[in-house]
């Protein structure tokens, strides 16, 4: 069994002295783990950083086998984002949402496509946030959980859309959510075709995903939200970007 | 193993000789033959070593650093300057430090760097006491010594997070082009990370 491919690092684990399990994301592949011989030697512990884009190689006896990978260095994202606190914070946070939210070896192109668009940008703070917060709904939908925002859970209006019911995942317009505004979540205007985007929208959009990401993708499997979402939203919070 | 061949004692010492890092079953036997064959000159010292390193070291209670007594000598040395310290990960690179002879201060040892993945959280390292020695009067620079991994700079950064109200100036090791580095030979990151923290000349 073999592929090859390219793809982006989500997460490396130390293995016995000189190797590392790495958890790559991959187009076609979705999220593949497998072992790299000598991955913590001088030379690959540069490429494998989490967010770095390579070349993959992957080769198993079985295909159900955790395989080998030989990787070789296509763009050093992680290089080019450490320096920036808030960059590094958003490049832990989305590598650590995939890492555990996506189900491994089942190909989410989509949600490919979103990660590559929303790393291509996590240098600038006024964009990703939003980014980010679009990312994670998308990836909501493509795990079956997607929020329906088009038109009113209760009147079937499309138009003042203000708010999110928690246990349907639909949107709700200010009249109808005038009742219950201490159960709803706040909808970010940005969500539904705004081009204009606030810190507080920002918050809001983090705490609707956030809170649809937890309940519904990680209680399923007795899992929380990692640390480093938390962390990315307490930086951002910070420097006022949410 | 050959259980029959070989005596229990050495096949002890070869089962503890291989848990050390760098030494598998193989080269366990090599070395635990190589101690037999000098029981005078080489085994009977490595084990009178061993026993008084296991009696004398301990960690120090201030720094994090392994020394014979608590404080260390680093820490108790006065013609260290009180005023800096650098932090480092593990005790591997303070030593590394020390090597060099490029820093004079005090040091603080982490004891490793946030990692979700290793579920490391900052609890499970010594920033808390990092923060208290640094809001001490005689600290004045904290000299950040961190590897330049993703794991690394986001521990670089949540303690410089954590020492804005300690009223101290915070900087970290430059990263780039090392000393007989040759860029055709280097890597995009490390050129990226070198041309970013490029200076006058």
């Amino acid at each position: 069994m073999d592929w090859a491919g390219e793809g982006y690092i989500l997460s490396v684990k130390k293995h016995g002295e000189t190797s590392a399990i790495i958890e790559v994301f991959n187009r076609e592949r979705g999220r593949h783990l497998g072992l790299v011989r000598g991955g913590v030697s001088r030379t690959k512990r540069a490429v494998l950083q989490v967010g770095n884009f390579v070349q993959l190689e992957w080769r198993a006896r079985l295909s159900e086998h955790l395989g080998y990978f030989t990787i070789e260095a296509l763009s050093f994202r992680a290089a080019e984002l450490m320096d920036d606190r808030l960059s590094l914070a958003g490049l832990n946070a989305l590598c650590a949402i995939a890492r555990e939210t996506l189900p491994e070896r089942e190909s989410y192109a989509l949600v490919y496509d979103a990660f590559e668009i929303l790393l291509a940008n996590l240098d600038d703070p006024d964009i990703w946030p939003a980014l980010f917060v679009q990312w994670e709904a998308g990836l909501l939908t493509a795990m079956g959980y997607g929020l329906d925002l088009r038109t009113c859970a209760a009147t079937g209006t499309n138009d003042n859309l203000t708010h999110v019911s928690p246990r349907s995942g639909r949107a709700v317009s200010r009249s109808a959510a005038e009742p219950y505004l201490d159960k709803m979540l706040a909808l970010p205007a940005f969500m539904i075709g705004s081009r204009y985007v606030t810190a507080q929208d920002v918050a809001d959009g983090l705490a609707l995903t956030g809170y649809f990401l937890e309940t519904r993708v990680q209680w399923g499997v007795n899992k929380t939200l990692p640390d480093a979402r938390a962390q990315m939203i307490a930086r951002l919070k910070t420097a006022g970007f949410a | 193993m050959a259980g029959s061949t070989v005596s229990p004692e050495i096949e002890r010492l070869i089962s503890l000789l291989a848990k050390l890092p760098g030494l598998g079953p193989r080269s366990a036997r090599r070395a635990a033959l190589a101690l037999v064959k000098k029981r005078d000159g080489l085994m009977r010292p490595l084990a009178l070593a061993i026993a008084d390193a296991a009696d004398k070291i301990s960690v120090c209670k201030t720094c994090g650093n392994v020394d014979s007594q608590d404080p260390c000598h680093i820490c108790t040395a006065p013609g260290r300057d009180p005023a800096s310290l650098c932090v480092v990960q593990d005790v591997g690179d303070l030593w590394a430090m020390e090597r060099s002879g490029a820093f004079r201060g005090r040091y603080h040892v982490l004891g490793g760097t946030l990692s979700a993945i290793d579920g490391i959280r900052p609890e499970d390292l010594n920033i808390a006491s990092l923060i208290a020695r640094s809001e001490a009067d005689s600290i004045k620079e904290v000299i950040l010594a961190m590897n330049a991994t993703v794991d690394g700079q986001t521990t670089a950064h949540y303690i410089t997070d954590h020492l804005v109200n300690a009223g101290v100036r915070v900087s970290r090791l430059a990263h780039g082009v090392p000393v007989g580095g040759e860029l055709d030979y280097l890597d995009d990151g490390t050129i990226t990370a070198a041309m970013k923290s490029r200076r006058p000349f």
